[in-house]
């Protein structure tokens, strides 16, 4: 692919002192005058930016035709191998002739998968697009065309900062997405969710958007078995939890999607809290009426989590007020951070729907809570105690002072009776 | 207390102290207090000042040896070791917040005793040399504050050292050679904490004694210094002992119990563990007793004509410097006349400046 | 200095003597317990405190023969925890167990020859590198020395 690159590169030089030489490249030179003309920005100006430029490729590498040429007519034949634009269901067949050639890429991106055309032909988008579908999204409407940029550039559409986005072009399209009878809320429920916070707000570009949970080039909406799946990638020790719970088998037969979404939603994931088990909105009251055992199992643990919070809460509180006094309580506070990795603890304990299994952490967390408050209120006694200490050592000063101060006067009293003797 | 000599001899006590002041002539001492007087006038006050200043070193010596127990002089440890001092010792947090009030209580009492100096004229011949005396202690004290900053080895400490060892390194030719000797190398780290800590704690300490001492030899030799037109003759006086020294301990109490009360209310601060490679915090600042140097060297302009503002500034501190401690030379003229009033003026104009700056700096 | 003066001052009236006993007993009693405000508090101080050593640099991780090839222990390290891994019989590495990423404890996986973080999924290699998931910064390395058949792990220097 590099070799016509170099004899250009060959021939533009050797040429570069003929009055007549050709452009660098006649493509670039006759689009870019072409844009110019009609005051539009089109291809010639986008590749700039390109990554297949920045690899040395050009126009006619995908497009075919003869860039050599500055007669249209023989750039652009049919004999150079000139495609043209193609139409839209022949894109992906398009960017695979090359995407999909291991020996072909192993010359640009050797590290680069192979596979995207064969997922994509797996996808929704493939599938309709196969079956004549042109609304669906292809390569490029992902991607970009001309100014395609590699995955990590901040500017690509495909940046994990942008993937949302992109997908909601069109998803969040209620007139697109209309014929399809699907809901288009999905990018305003995930901007609520704790992912897009992690995502946009804490920088945290491992956090999931849209393609970490359906895929990328085989986009497809999760089946219910592997919900619990997909979201154990990333929260490992909560699908195992939860595949040994009772919730397990039953969630699997609710329709529409089962597993951790029947309690935490799908895209609309929002920060856990104990109103979830407990309360006028708590998510249990779904399936188990209040005053039922599972109900007071769940209003149980609810009060178990509400109670360690409120014990390192409070620790928290006197710590920092003994804090406030110029009292050094940092190791107490040290300590407090293994009170708040156990409270997370139990809280995912919690997904085992075990209340033993989830006692432990409960246990735990409460010492340290105690620890901590008997090391913060002693900090509070040792203030105390060191303020009365000053008082009672002023006072002796004080006691000091004045006698010495009478002693002056005696001292005096007793020179001037002296003095004349 | 003459009488006490005249005691019978068979008086026991007495027979030790004859005993004792055969081998050790220590009544010849006895003899100089009680020989040592006071003029009355009115700015016996601040005659206090210096005996404040001698009284808050010796806190500094008994509390620095003390923290001397739990201390470590490493990277490693030392930070550790002064929380260790703060938190785990009983007392530790007095003893180590006394230790820093008193050291800033130290050299403004040093200031204040230089300045009453000053103003009334106690420098004149012949007590130049204890005026040098006094000024270099003045600048050992400062020595102590800044080798003593650094040691607990938290965040400010630390890039406040690199502010400063930076200075020093602007100064021309001997610049960058008096920087790595500061710092024991090239940048501020585990070899410039081992440094300043024998600074501290054993090389400025040993002149300081020697110097200390000089200076209350030839306080003594001359006796107390009187204003100046009046003839000593004229003054009333009071016996240094008891009726001094009662009173300087009356006030010595009372700066006890102000250290105290400052330790107690207000503990000083431990900071953060330094981290050389995290970036220099904000609102950076050195000790009150360098702000305002330090805030006239942050308002030069980096280039003034073509020298180098920096530079300008330590040129001009190095000039200012050595004219306050040529000062008992300038203020009397060819013939022998005082220049009480250019003096005065000089005195006013420094405390003003440093009043000034050191406000700026701090509210900068 | 009181007695001396007293013996040699001439006799007062017994308003005066009053005053001066008075005056005396202050003095003695205010010098002497302001002194002891002072000294209590050094005492103290100079009294050996309860727990002897000022910061962690070095900690005791147990012997040799407790610890099998291929596998890994957590360690208290001052207030924050160490991870002490046995690779084979002669290979020791240890890390600070605190995660990079929101400061859960990593464990060592045998079946992996990894180290794991549970609360996020975050892998390291055995040199503390990130090999996967979302932990920003490598673990922090600990030096591990065998002194005879103990483990001593310490903080890099």
């Amino acid at each position: 692919m590099r070799a016509p690159a170099i004899i250009f590169l060959v021939y533009w030089s050797l040429s570069a002192g003929a009055p007549s030489a050709p452009a660098a490249d006649s493509c670039v030179t006759c689009h870019s005058a072409l844009e110019e003309a009609e005051g539009a920005k089109g291809p010639a100006a986008l590749i700039k930016n390109d990554v297949h430029i920045a690899h040395g490729l050009s126009c006619a590498d995908c497009h075919g035709g003869d860039r050599t040429s500055d007669n249209p007519d023989v750039s652009m034949s049919k004999a150079k191998g000139f495609k043209g634009k193609p139409a839209r269901t022949a894109i992906p067949k398009f960017c695979a002739s090359c995407h999909s050639k291991p020996d072909v890429m192993r010359k640009f991106a050797p590290a680069e998968r192979v596979d995207q055309y064969e997922l994509y032909q797996t996808s929704i988008h493939g599938k309709r697009l196969a079956a004549g579908d042109t609304n669906v999204a292809t390569c490029i409407d992902c991607h970009s065309v001309h100014d395609i940029r590699p995955v990590k550039d901040g500017m690509s559409p495909v940046h994990p900062l942008h993937v949302a986005e992109t997908c909601a072009r069109c998803h969040s399209d209620k007139r697109k997405m209309a014929p399809y009878k699907i809901p288009t809320n999905q990018f305003e429920e995930y901007r609520t969710s704790v992912h897009w916070e992690a995502m946009t707000k804490r920088g945290d570009l491992s956090a999931p958007s849209c393609a970490s949970c359906h895929g990328n080039h085989g986009a497809k909406p999760p089946q219910v078995e592997s919900v619990a799946a997909v979201c154990g990638t990333c929260h490992v020790t909560f699908e195992e939890l939860y595949e040994k719970s009772v919730h397990k088998a039953v969630f699997s037969g609710v329709g529409g999607g089962g597993g951790c979404i029947v309690c935490h939603s799908n895209h609309a994931i929002h920060q856990p809290s104990t109103a979830m088990l407990v309360g006028p909105n708590a998510v249990c009251s779904g399936c188990h009426d209040a005053g039922t055992a599972p109900a007071q199992t769940a209003a149980q643990m609810a009060a178990w989590i509400d109670g360690l919070d409120g014990a390192l809460k409070q620790s928290e509180t006197v710590l920092a007020r003994a804090e406030e006094y110029g009292m050094e309580v940092s190791e107490a506070q040290v300590r407090l951070i293994d009170g708040r990795e156990n409270l997370v603890k139990s809280r995912l304990a919690l997904h085992a729907i075990d209340p033993g299994e989830m006692r432990k952490p409960i246990d735990a967390g409460m010492a340290i809570a105690k620890e901590t408050l008997a090391a913060g209120q002693a900090a509070l006694r040792e203030k105390d105690f060191r303020r009365w200490g000053l008082a009672l050592s002023v006072i002796l000063i004080g006691i000091a002072i004045l006698a010495i101060r009478f002693l002056i006067r005696r001292v005096e009293t007793n020179g001037k009776q002296q003095g004349p003797l | 207390m003459t009488e006490r000599t005249n005691l019978p001899a068979t008086d026991p006590k007495n027979k030790t102290l004859d005993w004792l002041d055969e081998r050790t002539g220590w009544r010849m001492v006895r003899d100089m207090a009680d020989h040592k007087v006071v003029p009355i006038h009115a700015g016996t006050a601040w005659y206090y000042f210096g005996g404040i200043t001698l009284f808050l070193l010796g806190i500094q010596v008994i509390t620095g040896v003390l923290l001397l127990l739990y201390y470590r002089p490493s990277v490693a440890e030392a930070f550790d070791s002064v929380r260790f001092i703060m938190t785990r010792v009983e007392f530790g947090w007095l003893i180590r917040s006394i230790h820093s009030w008193s050291a800033n209580l130290l050299i403004l009492a040093a200031f204040v005793h230089m300045f009453s100096v000053v103003f009334t004229h106690a420098y004149r011949r012949p007590r130049e040399l204890t005026w040098l005396t006094g000024i270099a202690l003045l600048g050992l004290m400062l020595g102590f504050g800044f080798s003593g900053y650094l040691l607990p080895w938290n965040q400010i400490s630390y890039f406040a050292t690199k502010v400063g060892t930076d200075m020093a390194a602007s100064v021309p030719i001997a610049g960058p050679a008096i920087a790595r000797f500061l710092r024991g190398g090239e940048e501020v780290g585990a070899a410039t904490l081992t440094r300043f800590f024998a600074f501290h704690v054993m090389i400025l300490p040993l002149v300081t004694f020697g110097l200390v001492g000089l200076h209350l030899l030839l306080v003594q030799f001359h006796g107390m210094s009187t204003p100046s037109g009046v003839p000593p003759s004229q003054l009333a006086q009071m016996k240094f002992f008891p009726n001094f020294f009662l009173r300087e301990l009356v006030i010595w109490y009372g700066v006890l119990a102000v250290l105290g009360t400052l330790a107690a209310i207000f503990p000083w601060e431990l900071g953060l563990k330094a981290d050389p490679f995290a970036s220099a915090p904000a609102g950076i600042r050195p000790e009150w007793y360098f702000l305002a140097e330090f805030y006239t060297l942050k308002l030069i302009p980096s280039h003034v004509w073509f020298f180098e503002g920096e530079l300008l500034g330590l040129l001009g501190f190095g000039l200012l410097a050595a004219g306050w401690v040529a000062l008992p030379f300038w203020a009397t003229g060819r013939n022998g006349d005082q220049r009480t009033r250019l003096v005065t003026g000089a005195g006013v104009f420094l405390i003003c400046y440093l009043a000034t700056f050191t406000i700026l700096g701090y509210l900068k | 200095m009181g007695t001396g003066r007293n013996s040699g001052a001439t006799p007062a009236i017994d308003s005066g003597q009053d005053r001066r006993t008075v005056v005396s007993w202050l003095l003695g009693g205010g010098v002497a317990a302001s002194l002891a405000s002072f000294f209590y508090p050094v005492l103290r101080f100079v009294n050996p405190p309860s727990i002897s050593e000022a910061s962690v640099n070095e900690v005791d991780a147990g012997k040799v023969q407790d610890l099998k090839p291929n596998s890994g222990k957590i360690v208290k390290f001052g207030n924050k925890p160490a991870l002490l891994v046995r690779i084979n019989d002669t290979e020791w590495k240890a890390f600070s167990a605190v995660c990079t990423h929101l400061n859960c404890t990593v464990q060592y996986r045998e079946s992996r020859h990894d180290i794991w973080c549970a609360c996020h999924n975050g892998t390291y290699d055995l040199n503390g590198r990130v090999q996967s998931g979302p932990p920003p910064r490598p673990l922090e390395e600990l030096v591990v020395q065998i002194r005879g058949d103990e483990v001593v792990i310490s903080r890099r220097a």
